[in-house]
């Protein structure tokens, strides 16, 4: 746990809240939650989530994007989150940071998504310093030209989120959930899953990623650690958080509807 | 020197052209450096603008706010029968990997919502004062267009706002 920082001289302040094995749907509606009631910064690190769970960007289409039938088969949930970009399988191998900040909190950046992101390859810049031929290339988190790290974002009037899902580590047999996606980066130069990622433990210990992530952030602002139990004492302003998990009928009928997906036949009840 | 790293692109000169009654006349620029703001419109701080018809305005975002954006991928819309509020969000655009929230110029019921976009959401881009409307809105409070900015105080405001980043 970070020590809580007194407050450094034109730093802004920065709430970091830890969490290890937070259900990735909770996370997800934490992080709506203060990007649009909150008007604190906030750093949320959740060092893997409980189980594996496909998370879709807002405009998200299962039946481009996954393996319905298998998903279904092997009842994978499926959430679609309030974010942009695309589609990711996570799992306890998988590290979360997030960053919900006001507009003006970091001088100097414009609140629109490049500005955003460069920001964001500048602060992990500091984190994999000398370490694997780090950049941030098409707004993925590269080693080289193999990806581990996928970022999204949400921009409101008055805030902004950028949120990466780190691949610490993933098992082969789930990326066989996901389809080659139509819109993917220029560099991944239709690569499969398997050859386009990689793994970060290959790089750098789990905990020093999370250290060093932390000293990072400390540089730009002033960190105070708070417990998760503070989020829940927040102001209990009445707010629906647009993150769902979709339903199995949803999956389903997705399927049906696609002519790529002719061959799926109903599933026995689960 | 760091902070110039950050902007989105080299710093934009706005334009004014002139609206023709209609349809609107075609933007004038130079380049792609160059953001258009028309005569006619009023602007949001937030960077959408209105055109008001008689009983009807028309609102969409703009020039700038398009261009900072990029090519934009996915437009969600709210339907028609709902109502908007001066300066809360209706609906939302995807671009690069990111969702943006539009907000209501102006106070209303929406009256009709551009279907062309679900499928060529990149009007937004191409076309953000044209093709790329969002939605048509009966105003509720006509003296809120009192309180937007005119084109050569959106310009104004545009070219301090990237100046300053």
């Amino acid at each position: 746990m970070a020590v809580p920082q007194a407050g450094k001289l034109g730093h802004p302040l920065m709430n970091l809240v830890r969490f290890k094995g937070l259900p990735i749907l909770k996370q997800l509606h934490l992080e709506e939650r203060l990007l649009r009631t909150s008007s604190d910064n906030w750093c949320i690190i959740n060092d893997g989530t409980n189980q594996p769970t496909i998370v879709m960007g807002v405009s998200g289409k299962p039946a481009e994007l996954l393996e319905i039938e298998s998903v279904l088969c092997d009842q994978i949930p499926v959430i679609r989150r309030f974010t942009g970009g695309g589609t990711v399988l996570v799992d306890p191998g998988t590290v979360f940071v997030s960053f919900i900040c006001n507009k003006d909190t970091v001088p100097g950046l414009q609140p629109y998504p490049r500005p955003i992101m460069s920001w964001s390859g500048q602060l992990y810049n500091k984190v994999f310093q000398g370490i694997g031929d780090f950049n941030l290339r098409e707004n993925d988190y590269v080693f080289g030209n193999r990806k581990f790290g996928g970022n999204a974002q949400s921009i409101t009037k008055t805030r902004w989120i950028h949120h990466t899902s780190f691949l610490w580590d993933y098992e082969v047999k789930t990326m066989a959930y996901l389809k080659l996606p139509a819109r993917a980066p220029e560099y991944r130069l239709a690569r499969s899953h398997l050859e386009f990622i990689c793994r970060m433990k290959d790089y750098m210990p789990r905990s020093t990623f999370i250290d060093k992530t932390e000293e990072a952030i400390d540089t730009h602002f002033s960190l105070r650690s708070r417990e998760s139990e503070d989020i829940e004492t927040l102001p209990n302003i009445q707010f629906s958080p647009s993150t769902r998990p979709l339903t199995k009928r949803e999956l389903e009928a997705a399927a049906l509807a696609s002519p790529s997906e002719g061959a799926f036949s109903h599933s026995s009840s689960l | 020197m760091a902070l110039r790293m950050w902007a989105s692109s080299t710093a934009n000169a706005l334009q004014i052209s002139r609206a023709s009654s209609s349809p609107l006349s075609p933007a004038f620029s130079l380049s792609r450096c160059f953001s258009t703001v028309l005569d006619g419109l009023k602007y949001a701080s937030s960077h959408e603008w209105v055109k008001p018809e008689g009983a009807v305005a028309t609102i969409g975002i703009t020039d700038h706010a398009q261009d900072h954006l990029g090519e934009v991928v996915f437009v969600e819309l709210p339907e028609a029968g709902g109502s908007v509020s001066q300066g809360s969000s209706f609906g939302a655009v995807e671009s690069v990997k990111a969702t943006s929230d539009v907000n209501s110029p102006i106070s209303g019921e929406i009256v009709e919502v551009n279907s062309k976009l679900t499928e060529t959401p990149g009007l937004i881009n191409s076309s953000p004062y044209e093709g790329g409307w969002m939605i048509k809105v009966k105003p509720s409070s006509p003296s809120e267009l009192e309180s937007l900015l005119g084109p050569k105080e959106y310009t104004k405001f545009c070219e301090e706002e990237d100046a300053a980043h």
